[in-house]
């Protein structure tokens, strides 16, 4: 999701709510572009050859040329036995450890990756890529579309999180890289990391699924309608063709953060961050600007938000989170979708993550043990909802070191350089 | 559970010891209520097996995870259906039956879903709980069951004729069983189901279907 949702933000909020989107502020349109970062990234980029078939989509569709921008951390090793390939969120992007090329700020897991951390980058071979339909540098409706010199918007094909899987093998082929060691990832990331575990067995050691569930549920595909309908609904959008016109549909973009953003909380978190505490006053303004810390939080997330996403962008991922379910896929049985699974997968949740609850990850191992497979499976307890996966949680920290080292002593990974 | 464990020479509970020797090398292994995972550590450690555990604790599961063993989160009485026949080469229930809500289909499922099944229980029979109940008239509380009646886990408290009389309900046969004594010692294995009954403080079964 985010890149950094630091909740201890209040403090800041100060100096950024001036730029944060007020109803009716029609003075907000920014870059006419998109950030340069998503067609000239700062990233490596995989580029298919000319000689490579074109990527079949689920849709029926096929993309003829692809790049995946993508980072690294860590050496590959002799074996290429170390490779841990990263799967990111719905807003997330490749840098997980790096400081953020548009925001300045740390990567979206450097709590997580990096020398001597639970996924440590002195053993692991560590590979991020921005997934396909991204805005970050990897094929996307912000990319040229070749057939028209112009940026795709809606003629961009819809990708599923299968597409963007078999984009991301792709990647993994031109590593050199037979298997993974582990796939791990959060949310949507988690939905990637289950599509690679059903499709590609053979090609991953270990799977570590967090937050996340194997369908898209009538809730999550509702919330995520309200903030492509309020994408839709600015008319700086202009039926997706905003970028010819050299304008972004700001608000529009904001308002679904802002409504997808509740939804990473708890009540019970932002009651404890927030309460009914003012912003920046000290009684009721009679007005509709923001009197409230958590009114004032929020647009400063829509705000911040929108000078690194696409907004077509924003559409086509939650599109293909919708369209995710591995039930269906697999005949209404899940577990058919790892029988015979060698993996060993690594399954976590969090008590109060209502968008992706346990009981979601429950039926993911309920699939993986009536197939026998061998599984883990963590219930973390912490009141920071969905987005506990991206924040400082010791506990989750200590299951994904633990599975990992576990796993590599088996696979026979040399201990950290 | 046990306030007094026994050791052996290693530092592992000799029930634990005994299952480590039931068990194949590389065998596939389901522990159901593998506590702190000692046990499963031993048999990786001893036997190298294809561990796998449930736990009904989150701490003690997460705790598990975190040291690199393969745990999920469960209960023996609601989560055993989830699992094919014939998935694990043993099935191990250890100090759990008899906390279990349904201990007849709780060890059915074992034998469904392991080859063999080992269970290892408390027994309620030893001549100290007797000794207690009689002189006494309350229920028994010693090292082995230190808990009062009404703050303890256990649900389904069994001597070991109790239990061998369950292998032959559930249709299996025991392949082999052992009773220790309140020191942890083996007895003698040539001796009665009347011996070890009175004397074994607890009993380790090796059980297939027939």
């Amino acid at each position: 999701m985010p890149i950094q949702r630091d909740l201890k933000i209040p403090d800041r909020i100060q100096h950024t709510v001036a730029t944060a989107p007020e109803p009716g502020d029609r003075a907000s349109s920014g870059g006419a572009t998109p950030h340069p970062e998503a067609r000239a990234p700062s990233s490596a980029v995989f580029q298919t050859k000319s000689t490579d078939p074109p990527l079949a989509l689920v849709s029926g569709e096929a993309l003829p040329a692809i790049e995946i921008a993508y980072q690294t951390y860590g050496e590959l090793n002799d074996a290429r036995t170390n490779a841990i390939l990263i799967c990111h969120a719905l807003t997330g992007d490749q840098h997980a450890a790096n400081v953020h090329p548009v925001t300045g700020k740390p990567g979206w897991w450097t709590t997580m990756i990096g020398p001597g951390k639970p996924i440590d980058t002195d053993r692991f071979f560590v590979i991020c890529p921005n997934i396909l339909g991204g805005c970050l540098g990897s094929t996307g409706p912000a990319s040229i579309n070749p057939a028209t010199g112009t940026a795709y918007g809606l003629d961009f094909p819809i990708v599923t999180i299968s597409d963007m899987v078999n984009a991301q093998v792709r990647l993994i082929d031109a590593l050199g890289i037979d298997q993974l060691f582990a796939v791990v990832g959060g949310s949507m990331g988690g939905m990637q990391v289950l599509d690679w575990a059903a499709r590609y067995s053979d090609r991953v050691y270990a799977a570590v699924p967090i937050a996340t569930a194997a369908w898209h549920s009538s809730q999550n595909i509702a919330f995520h309608e309200v903030g492509r309908q309020a994408v839709m609904a600015d008319p700086d959008w202009s039926e997706g063709r905003y970028l010819d016109r050299g304008v972004i549909p700001r608000r529009g973009l904001a308002v679904a953060r802002m409504a997808a953003h509740i939804t990473y909380l708890s009540e019970e978190a932002l009651q404890r961050k927030f309460g009914r505490s003012f912003q920046d006053r000290e009684a009721l303004s009679f007005s509709f600007s923001a009197d409230f810390q958590v009114e004032s939080y929020l647009r400063h997330q829509g705000s911040s938000f929108v000078d690194r996403f696409d907004a077509n962008s924003y559409l086509y991922i939650t599109r293909a989170m919708d369209y995710f379910d591995l039930f269906e896929e697999y005949g209404g049985v899940l577990s058919n979708a790892f029988v015979g699974t060698r993996t060993r997968f690594c399954v976590v949740s969090f008590t109060s993550d209502w968008l992706y609850p346990t009981r979601e990850s429950k039926e993911i191992v309920r699939a993986l043990n009536a197939v026998a497979a061998n599984v883990s499976f963590v219930e973390i307890d912490s009141d920071k909802g969905h987005d506990a996966f991206l924040l400082e949680e010791p506990e989750l920290f200590a299951t994904v070191r633990g599975f990992l080292d576990s796993g590599a002593r088996r696979r026979g990974i040399a201990e950290r350089a | 559970m046990l306030k007094r464990t026994n050791l052996g020479a290693t530092g592992n509970r000799a029930d634990h010891v005994l299952i480590a020797e039931m068990v194949d090398s590389g065998a596939r292994v389901l522990d159901v209520g593998c506590g702190d995972g000692a046990l499963l550590q031993l048999l990786e450690d001893r036997r190298n097996v294809d561990g796998r555990g449930i736990e009904i604790s989150r701490e003690r599961v997460n705790a598990c995870v975190a040291q690199g063993l393969s745990v999920i989160q469960g209960d023996a009485d609601s989560d055993l259906d989830d699992f094919p026949d014939n998935a694990f080469d043993y099935a191990v229930l250890s100090l759990t039956i008899q906390a279990t809500r349904q201990p007849k289909p709780v060890l059915e499922n074992l034998l469904r879903i392991g080859r063999r099944a080992i269970v290892s229980f408390p027994n309620f029979g030893h001549w100290e709980i007797r000794w207690q109940l009689l002189t006494g008239g309350r229920m028994p509380v010693t090292a082995n069951l230190p808990d009062a009646w009404y703050a303890s886990p256990n649900a389904h408290l069994c001597t070991i004729a109790d239990f061998d009389a369950l292998v032959t309900a559930v249709g299996a046969q025991t392949v082999s069983a052992v009773a220790f004594n309140s020191s942890g010692q083996r007895l003698p294995i040539n001796r009665s189901i009347r011996f070890q009954n009175l004397f074994g403080e607890k009993a380790v079964f090796l059980l297939e279907r027939k």
